[in-house]
């Protein structure tokens, strides 16, 4: 009899087993570094001696083992199917099996329909998601899955992806919040990631079967999962040989090989296959020779600044501090702007301690002979650190990136700050900056991102990016985002790209991904000819160079590229005319110490995780709170705020019992816009109108687990929760109609919903299956040509419910269609009312524009409020649109609700005191052109165009960025223009 | 209505004489007897066939890269072949289709123009091509017996695919299948250069000479698993869109069951019916659609009984029944995209025995989050031996990853295949692509 091989190359680690028919002979498992040839081959002779002169049959399985299997010629067996050969094996009465691997998520349905499903393309969250939240704590996997289980609290993160987990977990590390309820939080992300993206509609009951290496290793993650799903010991079952799962199935596969090896052939097999050449698509090098990199290198070395010995100088000093997401950075300045002292490192998820450290060493250096006249901090962590050490002066990253840049080179065009895990880009018109663009969370390629792979392939990132320089043919790895990277990469790999070739390669992604999302720039042209380059990333010359050649433009890259956030930030202290800086002495912080709690703010319905710092001297900081309130000390703000008046005004509407009974009605997505209609229209027929309540986080997590597909917008996720809270309440009838055409409002050359919008009602249909024991009704109905809308309404309620007239429908649609044009006029008069209460106070004026449910508190994650909180009157789209005359726009106008944006676009050009804001839900289609057509509006009449894009995730620390750069540029742009206008009336007189 | 801010150049009668018109490659077949059609109307045409990694950068960089990857391919594929010196960008024009129904595609000609404009071709016309009159191009005009042709073309298009798709995968000698494809394109276009007016009769006629001429293949006799593509229309059907879909599912021992455009056209068309049943109004739009329909419906009778009578190869079902499966799962209303029709495709090659699918969709399709993705548990309810797949495409999705879970939906498919049982080895040949030029006459 011949023995058994199952070789499973998955994208992290190779598993190798041997089997001599149920009896296991050998097994053995390694990361392969990504050097997944020559690593099968090591494991493989391993197992020599077990094998010895026998025959063997053999078959290979894993994410990377398609192309070894198809180079050696040897069979593959998909790693799912395995799986499902190997527990099926293994215990026969398991109904599901939940597989984690490395880049790869499995589920399967044994039980109740088989049904074996991967995650989709956009869901890269899993062990290599966990390896790089532990490189963003700072501690060791083992540490991570320790510190989860002494956790006491558990965060929201979102779930859609990996990439937009960690933009939820960034601001926690910055708040100092405690490690070990971030550490379980992560682990519950993982969970969530699985139900939401796998299960699709499927629950997960009965005996389940974790597999799979993070299953293996995490108890944390364990937990989580168990406590989850709900499950019992008897029904959660984490098998021994978990991790050897797809290779056991693929060695049990290939008893039906017709083929058998000795071990020597086999190995000749796959090392021949290692010869193999790749085939992947390859880019030009970055340097064709040692003499163009010296060239280069002599070109850049040019920009450096003034540093001078601190011993020896004497007098004022201002300090900067750029808190950045990763990285910590100081910068000591003298009166003439010279290098007094620079720190750049990482801080270790623990910027407190870092910067503590740090100010002692400042206050050495400073000594006698120095005296620190201003502290000035900037970045994500600026609020907490200008609390905690009592820094002067808190100023927005992009003013103080732009303070810097000025300095070093006036007559720049284009700033492009590529940090840790930000993009940022500016216009710089008239000394001024003109737009700012940064990146979203699906153009996030940054450098974490290339140190985080340079370890994940056993090398420190210097080494990686030296590699890179002379790569003879660096390959193409796309441009979307990290989540895809690291599957082309997977793919490079296989084709056996070699480190230098991909170092080169995610050198020229992180620079496309900037280049064609965030600046989504053309030309060099566009960006003017001074072109200044920064922010940590750029050290790597790699990725400066690709930068230039992609640009075909020459840039510079100041020596300080890491350092310009505090090197700006020390520049603004030096503007700041302080005689002597209050930062904490060096004897208080000798005594400094500081402690965090978590909390929950219980002053309105957004219920915000806060942070709660308490220092040394029992001064507190609170942290993670989207609104002033929690702080204690909101000054009365009394400006309209049009968004909290919509959901008011909706709020408003009660069930009106009646006698035909209860109807519910989910209250999202059109039904924001279309629910005055229908609560009159339904009421008049003697309906009592139930809505659900308004969206929560928990509302969203009850109906998550029948979303189908994980990359649609987060509104119409949250469709499925208030569907579950309707059923909740009891109500046996849902009324949701589904509506190709929306109201002809005129604006436009057609008046269409959405494609979600419109039909979001059949999906809920067909994948929610509790809707089966519910009247669930969502006919096809045309509001847009109301006497049509009566004959069809009418035969669709006499149908249904019988005993319902056409006059009675005729006279309930009557006096809806005119509650609804009262709604508006109301919305458009309270909008008037609040542009004159602007005027008469002098306040700015903001358009939140998006679409009508972007009213709900937990789609805008209460950014109204926060605008709001800065003294702005918050207008919506829909209040302003009809001031003006429909705007004429180069692309075809067939969406009512889109059409709003542009008059409202239109609207603030017109006005000085008016800005817009564009509000995009991930994921919207149809915005991928309205937001280019807004822009293009705005900036045609010089005003600068602000997109926030929104999803599950909660943080608000990039919106606050962007807001404030924007009320930043305002204030510069008004102040040139005061001063124009002052030079002119001297002029004059 | 018209409130474009900006006027673009309109290609014009004199253009027609002076420039060559860029069509993007979708279908293959079908477009290489159109393109034919069109040079003996008097169009100079050329159908891309350029591919690769320096359209997908071209379509990046001139593209919001949210738009969805058609956009992006065949903006991209254009701006290529503009920048390729193959032409002179003076003498082109570039033509390109426009539905006007609520998904963003209607914008594609927008996105096309804008990103013109910014890579230095403002002047460069483009032509919508739709049936609604969205726009004008004085030069280019479907009149009547162009429009007959075109539509044979497309009739005779699916009907050449259908066969050849069954042949493929069973040919004894590689590449027999498809050089009778060309063939044939050959041939019939010849046949139509100089008349005015195509008799349908000739094409009845040609059904039977088609289906002799391809049952002659000599075929292997082996058991293939049947493997059916659907989903948004270019993705589905371009080999550039899918990644060489086909051709990889060839690789992998499958035969491919492409479901044809003429389904696509009568389900635009039969939207023109149910749109005046549900909203009311209409009544021109209605007529003409029921006519079309009936019309339609006729020819496509005709190529399915001509099949059956011949008694070879497995004919497509009627649309007038395929139209029906909608009932148990989606309302007919859900005209966006694909659709009602890309979940009733799912359904229609379930109930004709093919039972594994792969439902193809560029990232983040609006539509297909509904009729696709939205559809598959509830199609799965009905037919539990139902095994589809979902398979995301756009710029920066890896190969490998959408091979790996067709993989897994081939897998299931043997294990679920009985005939399959017994056999144990499926060595794979490496793919090979095809080579997609369409056939061109010289010129």
């Amino acid at each position: 009899m011949s023995l058994h091989i199952g070789i499973d190359v998955g994208s992290t680690t190779v598993k190798v087993v041997v089997y001599d028919q149920d009896i296991l002979l050998f097994k053995h498992y390694e990361r392969h570094m990504s050097k997944v040839r020559q690593k099968t081959i090591e494991v493989l002779s391993m197992a020599k001696d077990v094998i010895g002169g026998r025959n063997c049959t053999v078959s290979i399985s894993g994410s990377a083992g398609l192309g070894i299997a198809k180079a050696a010629g040897l069979e593959f067996v998909q790693e799912v199917f395995a799986t499902g050969e190997a527990v099926k094996r293994w215990d026969d009465s398991i109904d599901i099996v939940i597989e984690l691997g490395g880049e790869d998520a499995k589920i399967l349905f044994l039980t109740g329909g088989l049904e074996e499903r991967m995650n989709g393309s956009c869901a890269g969250g899993t062990g290599a998601f966990i390896d790089q939240m532990a490189m963003l704590l700072g501690v060791s996997l083992e540490e991570l899955d320790t510190l989860s289980l002494g956790h006491n609290k558990i965060y929201p993160i979102a779930s859609r992806c990996g990439v937009f987990a960690k933009s939820d977990i960034q601001p926690l590390l910055n708040q100092d919040a405690d490690k070990a309820d971030i550490a379980a939080s992560i682990f519950q992300a993982v969970v969530d990631q699985t139900i939401t993206g796998l299960a699709q509609g499927r629950r997960l009951e009965g005996k389940i079967a974790f597999l799979g290496g993070p299953l293996y290793f995490f108890h944390g993650l364990q937990e989580r999962f168990v406590d989850t799903l709900e499950l019992d010991s008897e029904h959660a079952v984490f098998p021994e040989l978990s991790q050897f799962a797809v290779a056991y199935g693929a060695a049990m596969l290939s008893v039906s090989n017709a083929e058998t090896f000795s071990y020597r052939e086999l190995l000749t097999r796959l090392e021949n296959a290692a010869d193999q050449s790749a085939v992947c698509h390859k880019n030009p090098p970055l340097f064709t020779s040692e003499a163009k990199y010296e060239a280069f290198r002599a070109r850049h070395a040019k920009a450096s600044v003034q540093q001078a010995d601190p011993h020896n100088y004497h007098g004022g000093a201002y300090l900067g501090i750029d808190c950045g997401s990763t990285t910590t950075k100081l910068v000591l300045i003298g009166e003439n702007a010279e290098i007094l002292y620079q720190y750049y490192s990482s801080n270790k998820g623990n910027p407190v301690d870092v910067i503590h450290e740090q100010l002692q060493k400042v206050w050495e250096i400073c000594g006698d002979h120095i005296t620190l006249r201003a502290s000035v901090v900037t970045g994500y962590g600026e609020e907490l650190i200008k609390s905690a050490f009592h820094i002067d002066e808190g100023i927005v990253e992009t003013v103080a990136h732009f303070k810097a840049t000025q300095f070093f080179c006036p007559e720049v065009d284009f700033i492009l700050d590529i940090g840790g895990q930000d993009i940022k880009c500016f216009h710089v018109k008239n000394n001024s900056i003109d737009s700012i663009m940064l990146n979203e969370a699906c153009s996030s390629g940054c450098g974490s991102f290339i140190e985080t792979f340079a370890k994940s392939m056993g090398y420190e990132i210097e080494e990686f990016a030296r590699r890179g320089l002379f790569s003879k043919a660096p390959v193409d790895l796309g441009s979307r985002c990290t989540v895809f990277m690291n599957s082309s990469v997977k793919q490079a790999q296989k084709e056996g790209a070699s480190v230098e070739d991909i170092s080169a390669g995610l050198s020229m992604s992180v620079v496309k991904n900037a280049i064609y999302k965030v600046i989504r720039a053309h030309s060099a042209a566009e960006l003017g000819e001074h072109i200044v380059v920064q922010g940590g990333t750029f050290y790597n010359d790699a990725v400066l160079r690709s930068f230039e050649q992609l640009l075909g433009h020459d840039v510079i890259r100041p020596s300080i590229a890491g350092l310009m956030g505090a090197y700006g930030a020390a520049l603004y202290g030096r503007g700041l005319g302080l005689k002597q800086s209050a930062t904490l002495p060096a004897n208080e912080l000798k005594t400094f110490t500081h402690t965090s709690k978590a909390a929950n703010c219980g002053m309105c319905t957004n219920r915000c995780s806060l942070t709660i710092n308490t220092f040394a001297n029992g001064e507190k900081h609170i942290s993670g709170n989207k609104c002033e309130r929690p702080l204690g000390r909101m000054a009365k703000n009394d400006a309209p705020n049009l968004y909290e008046y919509k959901l008011n005004r909706l709020n408003a509407l009660k069930p009106i019992p009646g006698t035909r009974g209860k109807i519910g009605l989910p209250l999202g997505l059109n039904m924001y816009e279309n629910l005055p209609f229908w609560h009159t229209f339904l009421s008049e027929l003697g309906f009592e109108v139930v809505t659900s309540e308004i969206s929560s986080v928990d509302l969203y997590r009850k109906g998550r687990y029948s979303i189908p597909s994980d990359t649609v917008c987060y509104p119409a996720k949250l469709i499925h929760g208030h569907i579950e809270d309707l059923l909740e309440k009891g109500v046996t009838t849902i009324f949701y109609p589904c509506l190709t055409y929306n109201f002809d409002e005129k604006k436009g050359d057609n008046h269409y919903n959405c494609p979600v919008v419109a039909y979001y009602p059949e999906l809920l249909q067909a994948n929610i299956s509790k809707l089966k024991d519910v009247r669930f009704l969502y006919p096809y109905l045309g509001l847009h040509r109301p006497n049509d809308f009566v004959k069809k309404a009418a035969a669709f309620f006499l149908r249904e419910f019988g005993g319902i007239s056409r006059g009675e429908v005729k006279r309930a649609a009557n006096k809806a269609y005119a509650v609804y044009r009262q709604w508006h006029e109301d919305v458009k008069a309270e909008g008037s009312r609040a542009i004159a209460y602007a005027k008469e106070h002098g306040a700015q004026m903001v358009i939140l524009a998006g679409r009508p449910y972007h009213v709900d508190p937990e789609i805008n994650h209460g950014i109204d409020k926060l605008i709001h909180s800065f003294g702005i009157v918050i207008l919506t789209e829909d209040s302003v649109a009809d001031l003006v005359e429909p705007q004429k726009v180069n692309v075809l106008n067939q969406w009512t609700y889109h059409a709003r944006l542009y008059n409202a676009a239109k609207y603030a050009t017109q006005h000085d005191d008016i800005e817009l804001i564009q509000l995009v839900s991930f994921g919207c289609g149809l915005d991928a052109i309205t937001t280019d057509e807004v822009r293009s509006i705005l900036e045609q009449k010089g005003k600068l165009y602000t997109q926030l894009k929104i999803d599950e995730i909660s943080n608000l620390g990039t919106v606050k960025i962007r807001i404030r750069s924007l009320l930043g540029a305002i204030d510069e742009r008004n102040r040139t223009r005061e001063r124009k206008a002052a030079a002119y009336e001297s002029k004059a007189n | 209505m018209n409130q474009k801010q900006t006027e673009y150049p309109v290609f014009t009668k004199e253009m027609k004489k002076t420039h060559t018109i860029l069509v993007p490659m979708m279908l293959p077949i079908h477009m290489a007897l159109m393109a034919e059609i069109l040079r003996q109307e008097g169009y100079n045409v050329d159908i891309l066939t350029n591919d690769g990694h320096g359209v997908v950068d071209e379509g990046l960089r001139s593209v919001h890269n949210d738009a969805c990857y058609p956009a992006l391919l065949v903006i991209g594929q254009f701006l290529d072949a503009l920048r390729s010196g193959k032409y002179d960008p003076h003498k082109v024009a570039l033509i390109i289709t426009q539905t006007g129904g609520g998904c963003r595609a209607s914008n594609y000609i927008f996105l096309l123009r804008k990103a013109l404009e910014k890579s230095g071709y403002g002047y460069v016309p483009v032509i919508s091509l739709n049936t609604l009159g969205l726009e004008e191009n004085p030069g280019f005009q479907i009149t009547v017996p162009l429009a007959i042709k075109m539509l044979y073309a497309a009739i005779v298009g699916d009907f050449l695919m259908l066969v050849s798709n069954q042949c493929r995968p069973y040919e004894c000698n590689a590449g027999n299948t498809d050089r009778l494809v060309w063939q044939w394109t050959q041939r019939i276009v010849k046949s139509w250069n100089g008349k005015k007016l195509v008799r349908y009769r000739t094409i009845r006629k040609w059904y039977k000479e088609i289906l002799h001429d391809f049952a002659q293949i000599e075929q292997r006799n082996s058991h293939k698993i049947k493997v059916g593509i659907v989903g948004e229309i270019y993705v589905k059907y371009s080999p550039m869109g899918n990644n060489h879909l086909e051709d990889f599912l060839l690789s992998e021992g499958a035969e491919v069951v492409v479901p044809g455009l003429l389904d696509f056209c009568m389900y635009c068309i039969y939207n023109g019916i149910v749109d005046r049943k549900l909203y009311g109004g209409g009544l021109m739009r209605y007529l003409g659609s029921q006519t079309a329909y009936r019309f339609f419906l006729k020819k496509q009778k005709d190529a399915i009984r001509a099949v059956r009578q011949h008694g070879v190869f497995r004919p497509a079902m009627l649309f007038s029944r395929t139209k029906d499966l909608a009932e148990q799962y989606i309302g007919k209303g859900m005209k966006m995209g694909e659709g009602w029709l890309l979940t009733v495709e799912m359904a229609e090659l379930i109930e004709s025995g093919v039972h594994n699918v792969v439902c193809t969709q560029p990232f983040g399709c609006l539509p297909n989050h509904i009729a696709g993705k939205g559809m598959i548990h509830k199609i799965k309810a009905v037919h539990p031996e139902a095994n589809i797949v979902a398979i995301d495409y756009d710029p920066g999705a890896s190969e490998v990853n959408q091979q790996n879970r067709i993989k897994l939906m081939l897998a299931n498919a043997r294990a679920q295949d009985s005939e399959f049982q017994s056999v144990t080895s499926y060595p794979a040949q490496p793919a090979k692509k095809r080579d997609h030029k369409p056939a061109q006459a010289a010129h």
